[in-house]
Protein backbone atom coordinates (compact mmCIF):
# COMPACT_ATOMS: atom_id res chain seq x y z
CA UNK A 1 0.00 0.00 0.00
CA UNK A 2 1.91 3.15 -1.03
CA UNK A 3 -1.42 5.94 -1.55
CA UNK A 4 -4.75 6.49 -0.07
CA UNK A 5 -6.66 7.43 -2.13
CA UNK A 6 -10.31 9.95 -1.22
CA UNK A 7 -13.14 10.55 -3.00
CA UNK A 8 -15.04 13.93 -2.82
CA UNK A 9 -18.86 12.62 -3.88
CA UNK A 10 -20.04 15.89 -4.25
CA UNK A 11 -17.93 17.01 -7.52
CA UNK A 12 -18.19 13.66 -8.64
CA UNK A 13 -20.39 13.00 -11.89
CA UNK A 14 -20.03 9.04 -12.19
CA UNK A 15 -19.01 8.66 -15.08
CA UNK A 16 -16.18 6.01 -14.12
CA UNK A 17 -13.00 6.75 -15.75
CA UNK A 18 -11.20 6.49 -12.13
CA UNK A 19 -12.41 2.95 -11.66
CA UNK A 20 -11.99 2.18 -15.41
CA UNK A 21 -8.31 2.97 -15.85
CA UNK A 22 -6.89 2.41 -12.00
CA UNK A 23 -4.02 -0.08 -13.54
CA UNK A 24 -4.21 -2.08 -9.79
CA UNK A 25 -8.33 -2.42 -9.66
CA UNK A 26 -8.22 -0.52 -6.54
CA UNK A 27 -11.64 1.21 -7.44
CA UNK A 28 -14.88 -0.37 -8.00
CA UNK A 29 -18.15 0.76 -8.19
CA UNK A 30 -21.06 1.44 -5.80
CA UNK A 31 -24.95 0.25 -6.86
CA UNK A 32 -25.54 4.26 -7.15
CA UNK A 33 -22.54 4.96 -9.66
CA UNK A 34 -20.31 6.88 -7.38
CA UNK A 35 -16.08 4.93 -6.91
CA UNK A 36 -15.51 3.22 -3.82
CA UNK A 37 -11.90 2.13 -2.53
CA UNK A 38 -12.32 -1.61 -2.78
CA UNK A 39 -8.70 -2.84 -2.55
CA UNK A 40 -6.60 -0.10 -0.44
CA UNK A 41 -4.04 -2.75 0.17
CA UNK A 42 -3.36 -3.08 -3.86
CA UNK A 43 -2.89 1.26 -4.49
CA UNK A 44 0.80 1.79 -6.14
CA UNK A 45 -0.02 5.56 -5.54
CA UNK A 46 0.65 6.39 -9.42
CA UNK A 47 -2.14 8.85 -9.49
CA UNK A 48 -3.67 8.19 -13.08
CA UNK A 49 -7.44 8.65 -11.42
CA UNK A 50 -6.17 11.72 -10.17
CA UNK A 51 -4.96 13.06 -13.23
CA UNK A 52 -7.56 11.83 -15.21
CA UNK A 53 -10.51 12.93 -13.00
CA UNK A 54 -12.29 15.39 -15.03
CA UNK A 55 -14.10 17.09 -12.10
CA UNK A 56 -11.04 16.55 -9.48
CA UNK A 57 -12.93 14.89 -7.34
CA UNK A 58 -10.49 11.91 -6.18
CA UNK A 59 -6.96 12.64 -4.13
CA UNK A 60 -4.50 10.08 -4.18
CA UNK A 61 -1.54 11.40 -1.37
CA UNK A 62 1.16 9.04 -0.04
CA UNK A 63 0.06 6.52 2.60
CA UNK A 64 1.98 7.00 5.92
CA UNK A 65 1.68 4.23 8.71
CA UNK A 66 0.80 7.24 11.31
CA UNK A 67 -2.42 7.89 9.77
CA UNK A 68 -3.86 4.87 10.93
CA UNK A 69 -2.83 4.86 14.34
CA UNK B 1 -5.31 17.26 0.73
CA UNK B 2 -2.35 16.45 -1.95
CA UNK B 3 0.11 18.49 -3.33
CA UNK B 4 -1.48 17.67 -6.84
CA UNK B 5 -5.35 18.88 -5.71
CA UNK B 6 -3.85 21.55 -3.58
CA UNK B 7 -2.21 22.96 -6.52
CA UNK B 8 -5.17 22.49 -8.56
CA UNK B 9 -7.31 24.27 -5.75
CA UNK B 10 -5.29 27.06 -6.02
CA UNK B 11 -5.53 27.97 -9.13
CA UNK B 12 -9.93 27.56 -9.59
CA UNK B 13 -11.93 30.65 -8.76
CA UNK B 14 -13.72 29.63 -4.99
CA UNK B 15 -16.51 31.97 -6.46
CA UNK B 16 -17.41 29.81 -8.85
CA UNK B 17 -19.67 26.48 -8.51
CA UNK B 18 -18.66 23.63 -9.24
CA UNK B 19 -18.97 20.57 -9.96
CA UNK B 20 -18.62 22.23 -12.88
CA UNK B 21 -20.80 22.55 -16.41
CA UNK B 22 -19.41 19.97 -18.49
CA UNK B 23 -20.93 16.22 -18.70
CA UNK B 24 -20.09 13.76 -16.55
CA UNK B 25 -16.65 12.24 -17.93
CA UNK B 26 -16.35 15.19 -20.62
CA UNK B 27 -12.30 15.48 -21.73
CA UNK B 28 -11.94 19.50 -20.79
CA UNK B 29 -12.04 18.81 -17.65
CA UNK B 30 -9.30 16.45 -17.96
CA UNK B 31 -7.72 19.19 -20.36
CA UNK B 32 -8.23 21.96 -17.48
CA UNK B 33 -6.11 19.22 -14.99
CA UNK B 34 -3.44 19.17 -17.40
CA UNK B 35 -3.22 23.06 -18.44
CA UNK B 36 -3.04 24.13 -14.45
CA UNK B 37 -0.48 22.17 -13.95
CA UNK B 38 1.85 22.46 -17.26
CA UNK B 39 1.63 26.29 -16.22
CA UNK B 40 2.91 25.73 -12.45
CA UNK B 41 5.43 22.91 -13.22
CA UNK B 42 6.94 25.76 -15.81
CA UNK B 43 6.44 28.37 -12.61
CA UNK B 44 4.40 30.66 -14.60
CA UNK B 45 2.59 33.68 -12.24
CA UNK B 46 -1.00 33.81 -12.35
CA UNK B 47 -0.42 37.49 -13.20
CA UNK B 48 1.96 36.84 -16.20
CA UNK B 49 -0.43 34.08 -17.78
CA UNK B 50 -3.91 35.47 -20.22
CA UNK B 51 -6.36 32.88 -20.75
CA UNK B 52 -9.01 33.42 -23.55
CA UNK B 53 -11.58 32.17 -25.03
CA UNK B 54 -14.47 32.17 -27.63
CA UNK B 55 -17.68 30.31 -27.40
CA UNK B 56 -18.73 27.01 -26.77
CA UNK B 57 -18.33 24.34 -23.89
CA UNK B 58 -14.56 25.14 -24.10
CA UNK B 59 -15.50 28.78 -23.85
CA UNK B 60 -16.27 28.33 -20.37
CA UNK B 61 -12.78 26.70 -19.37
CA UNK B 62 -11.41 30.87 -18.51
CA UNK B 63 -14.17 31.93 -16.14
CA UNK B 64 -12.96 29.04 -13.52
CA UNK B 65 -9.49 30.31 -13.39
CA UNK B 66 -7.59 32.34 -11.69
CA UNK B 67 -5.40 34.10 -14.34
CA UNK B 68 -5.86 37.21 -16.12
CA UNK B 69 -8.70 35.85 -18.51
CA UNK B 70 -11.27 36.83 -21.15
CA UNK B 71 -14.53 35.29 -22.70
CA UNK B 72 -14.60 36.36 -26.00
CA UNK B 73 -17.18 36.29 -29.20
CA UNK B 74 -17.51 33.27 -31.43
CA UNK B 75 -14.12 32.34 -33.36
CA UNK B 76 -12.63 35.51 -32.42
CA UNK B 77 -10.50 34.34 -29.49
CA UNK B 78 -7.08 34.60 -31.37
CA UNK B 79 -7.93 38.09 -32.43
CA UNK B 80 -8.19 39.59 -29.12
CA UNK B 81 -5.13 37.37 -28.06
CA UNK B 82 -3.03 39.29 -30.61
CA UNK B 83 -4.17 42.81 -29.13
CA UNK B 84 -2.99 41.45 -26.23
CA UNK B 85 0.17 40.37 -27.18
CA UNK B 86 0.94 43.42 -29.22
CA UNK B 87 -0.01 45.99 -26.69
CA UNK B 88 2.15 43.86 -24.18
CA UNK B 89 4.68 41.32 -25.27
CA UNK B 90 6.07 40.59 -21.77
CA UNK B 91 2.50 37.92 -21.18
CA UNK B 92 2.00 34.68 -21.31
CA UNK B 93 -1.28 34.37 -23.43
CA UNK B 94 -2.96 31.07 -24.13
CA UNK B 95 -6.19 30.58 -26.18
CA UNK B 96 -8.38 27.73 -25.63
CA UNK B 97 -10.86 27.05 -28.76
CA UNK B 98 -13.12 24.53 -29.42
CA UNK B 99 -13.18 22.77 -33.20
CA UNK B 100 -16.18 24.99 -34.18
CA UNK B 101 -14.31 27.90 -32.41
CA UNK B 102 -11.04 27.75 -34.47
CA UNK B 103 -11.74 25.57 -37.13
CA UNK B 104 -15.01 27.06 -38.44
CA UNK B 105 -15.94 30.28 -37.48
CA UNK B 106 -12.81 31.10 -36.65
CA UNK B 107 -10.78 29.31 -39.52
CA UNK B 108 -9.75 32.62 -40.79
CA UNK B 109 -8.34 33.84 -37.19
CA UNK B 110 -6.61 30.80 -36.58
CA UNK B 111 -4.26 30.66 -40.46
CA UNK B 112 -3.73 34.05 -40.32
CA UNK B 113 -2.49 34.02 -36.96
CA UNK B 114 -0.31 30.90 -37.57
CA UNK B 115 1.06 32.94 -40.95
CA UNK B 116 1.81 35.77 -38.72
CA UNK B 117 3.56 33.86 -36.14
CA UNK B 118 1.62 35.44 -33.09
CA UNK B 119 3.79 34.37 -30.26
CA UNK B 120 0.58 33.03 -28.36
CA UNK B 121 -0.16 29.05 -27.32
CA UNK B 122 -3.25 28.26 -28.96
CA UNK B 123 -4.92 25.23 -27.21
CA UNK B 124 -7.60 23.54 -29.70
CA UNK B 125 -9.66 21.22 -28.19
CA UNK B 126 -11.18 18.95 -31.34
CA UNK B 127 -14.05 16.79 -29.77
CA UNK B 128 -15.93 16.30 -33.72
CA UNK B 129 -18.72 18.11 -32.86
CA UNK B 130 -20.36 21.39 -31.85
CA UNK B 131 -21.27 20.28 -28.43
CA UNK B 132 -23.24 23.56 -26.27
CA UNK B 133 -25.26 23.61 -29.50
CA UNK B 134 -27.23 20.32 -29.42
CA UNK B 135 -24.66 18.19 -31.56
CA UNK B 136 -24.26 19.70 -34.91
CA UNK B 137 -21.61 18.90 -37.50
CA UNK B 138 -18.34 20.91 -37.40
CA UNK B 139 -15.39 21.12 -40.14
CA UNK B 140 -13.76 17.69 -37.84
CA UNK B 141 -16.96 15.74 -38.20
CA UNK B 142 -16.03 12.68 -40.19
CA UNK B 143 -17.53 11.46 -43.35
CA UNK B 144 -20.39 9.79 -42.95
CA UNK B 145 -21.28 10.61 -39.00
CA UNK B 146 -24.88 11.28 -38.26
CA UNK B 147 -24.86 14.16 -36.23
CA UNK B 148 -27.97 16.18 -35.20
CA UNK B 149 -27.47 18.72 -38.17
CA UNK B 150 -26.56 15.52 -41.13
CA UNK B 151 -29.25 12.85 -39.90
CA UNK B 152 -28.08 10.98 -42.70
CA UNK B 153 -24.66 11.10 -42.32
CA UNK B 154 -22.27 13.98 -42.93
CA UNK B 155 -21.12 14.60 -46.55
CA UNK B 156 -18.13 16.86 -45.82
CA UNK B 157 -14.32 15.12 -45.21
CA UNK B 158 -13.31 16.45 -42.10
CA UNK B 159 -10.27 18.71 -41.84
CA UNK B 160 -6.92 17.80 -40.45
CA UNK B 161 -6.17 21.07 -37.90
CA UNK B 162 -2.32 19.95 -37.07
CA UNK B 163 -2.22 19.98 -40.87
CA UNK B 164 -3.67 23.40 -41.69
CA UNK B 165 -1.91 25.57 -39.28
CA UNK B 166 1.38 23.40 -40.20
CA UNK B 167 0.74 24.62 -43.86
CA UNK B 168 -0.57 27.99 -42.31
CA UNK B 169 3.22 28.49 -40.86
CA UNK B 170 2.82 27.78 -37.11
CA UNK B 171 6.21 27.64 -35.11
CA UNK B 172 5.04 24.62 -32.91
CA UNK B 173 2.20 21.91 -33.94
CA UNK B 174 1.50 18.77 -31.31
CA UNK B 175 -1.60 16.63 -30.98
CA UNK B 176 -2.23 14.56 -27.84
CA UNK B 177 -5.40 13.12 -26.80
CA UNK B 178 -6.77 13.31 -23.11
CA UNK B 179 -6.27 9.56 -22.48
CA UNK B 180 -2.67 10.39 -22.73
CA UNK B 181 -3.02 13.03 -20.28
CA UNK B 182 0.95 13.07 -19.30
CA UNK B 183 1.53 13.36 -22.68
CA UNK B 184 -1.13 16.28 -22.74
CA UNK B 185 0.89 18.19 -19.64
CA UNK B 186 4.18 18.07 -21.27
CA UNK B 187 3.25 19.38 -25.27
CA UNK B 188 1.11 22.14 -23.52
CA UNK B 189 4.53 22.74 -21.23
CA UNK B 190 6.60 22.52 -24.96
CA UNK B 191 4.17 25.09 -26.56
CA UNK B 192 4.00 27.36 -23.82
CA UNK B 193 7.72 27.87 -23.93
CA UNK B 194 7.70 28.00 -28.08
CA UNK B 195 8.53 31.68 -29.17
CA UNK B 196 6.25 32.11 -32.20
CA UNK B 197 2.88 30.59 -32.82
CA UNK B 198 2.38 27.17 -30.93
CA UNK B 199 -0.78 24.60 -31.37
CA UNK B 200 -1.42 21.80 -29.13
CA UNK B 201 -4.25 19.95 -30.89
CA UNK B 202 -6.22 18.20 -28.13
CA UNK B 203 -8.11 14.97 -29.14
CA UNK B 204 -11.64 15.01 -26.87
CA UNK B 205 -14.67 13.07 -26.10
CA UNK B 206 -17.97 14.26 -26.63
CA UNK B 207 -20.08 11.48 -24.71
CA UNK B 208 -23.18 13.29 -25.03
CA UNK B 209 -23.25 14.12 -28.78
CA UNK B 210 -20.61 12.13 -30.71
CA UNK B 211 -20.88 9.13 -28.08
CA UNK B 212 -24.53 9.02 -29.19
CA UNK B 213 -23.40 9.11 -33.13
CA UNK B 214 -20.96 6.19 -32.78
CA UNK B 215 -22.64 4.14 -30.28
CA UNK B 216 -20.21 4.41 -27.85
CA UNK B 217 -22.19 5.04 -24.51
CA UNK B 218 -19.61 6.24 -21.83
CA UNK B 219 -16.67 8.15 -21.73
CA UNK B 220 -14.78 5.00 -20.63
CA UNK B 221 -15.58 3.54 -23.95
CA UNK B 222 -14.34 6.74 -26.23
CA UNK B 223 -10.94 7.34 -24.20
CA UNK B 224 -10.05 3.27 -25.10
CA UNK B 225 -10.89 4.17 -28.36
CA UNK B 226 -8.48 6.83 -27.97
CA UNK B 227 -5.45 4.64 -26.55
CA UNK B 228 -6.48 1.84 -29.32
CA UNK B 229 -6.47 4.78 -32.08
CA UNK B 230 -3.33 6.88 -30.97
CA UNK B 231 -0.06 6.79 -32.94
CA UNK B 232 3.03 8.56 -31.51
CA UNK B 233 4.96 10.02 -34.33
CA UNK B 234 7.78 8.33 -34.26
CA UNK B 235 6.07 5.26 -35.14
CA UNK B 236 3.82 6.79 -37.23
CA UNK B 237 7.42 7.22 -39.22
CA UNK B 238 6.99 3.39 -40.09
CA UNK B 239 3.79 3.04 -41.02
CA UNK B 240 2.14 3.69 -44.66
CA UNK B 241 -0.50 6.24 -45.59
CA UNK B 242 -3.13 3.51 -45.40
CA UNK B 243 -1.72 1.93 -42.16
CA UNK B 244 -2.07 5.46 -40.96
CA UNK B 245 -6.12 5.65 -42.29
CA UNK B 246 -8.13 6.87 -38.91
CA UNK B 247 -5.43 7.03 -36.68
CA UNK B 248 -4.41 9.84 -33.90
CA UNK B 249 -1.04 10.63 -34.57
CA UNK B 250 0.15 12.03 -31.23
CA UNK B 251 3.29 13.82 -30.60
CA UNK B 252 5.08 17.06 -31.89
CA UNK B 253 3.83 17.09 -35.13
CA UNK B 254 5.97 20.86 -36.07
CA UNK B 255 8.82 22.34 -34.22
CA UNK B 256 10.78 25.09 -35.91
CA UNK B 257 12.28 28.73 -35.55
CA UNK B 258 10.36 31.57 -37.18
CA UNK B 259 10.41 35.70 -36.88
CA UNK B 260 7.30 36.47 -34.58
CA UNK B 261 5.31 39.18 -35.43
CA UNK B 262 5.47 41.10 -32.48
CA UNK B 263 9.13 41.10 -32.58
CA UNK B 264 9.23 42.15 -36.45
CA UNK B 265 6.59 45.15 -35.13
CA UNK B 266 9.22 46.27 -32.37
CA UNK B 267 11.95 46.55 -35.28
CA UNK B 268 9.84 48.01 -37.56
CA UNK B 269 9.22 50.86 -34.27
CA UNK B 270 12.72 50.87 -34.32
CA UNK B 271 13.38 51.61 -37.58
CA UNK B 272 10.44 54.32 -38.58
CA UNK B 273 10.46 55.74 -34.99
CA UNK B 274 7.36 56.67 -33.29
CA UNK B 275 5.13 59.96 -34.45
CA UNK B 276 4.16 61.80 -31.81
CA UNK B 277 2.60 64.33 -33.13
CA UNK B 278 -0.62 61.97 -33.92
CA UNK B 279 -1.20 61.15 -30.36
Amino acid sequence: MKGRVEIYEGWCKKCGICTAFCPQDVLDTTGDGYPFVRAPEKCTGCGWCEIRCPDFAIVVSPYEEEQEK
Amino acid sequence: MTETTHLIHSYLRSSKRFPHVWCPGCGIGILMGALIRAIDHNRYSKDEIVLISGIGCSGRLPTYLDFNTLHTTHGRALTFATGIKLAKPSLKVIVVMGDGDAAAIGGNHLIHAARRNVDITAIIVNNQIYGMTGGQSSPTTPLGMTTSSSRYGNLEPAFDISRVVEAAGAAFVARSTVYHTRLLEQLIGKALHKRGFSVVEVICHCVTHVGKATHMNSAVEMMNWQRDNAVSVRKAGTLSAKQLEGKIVTGVLVDREAPTFHEEYEKLVARVGVDDSAV
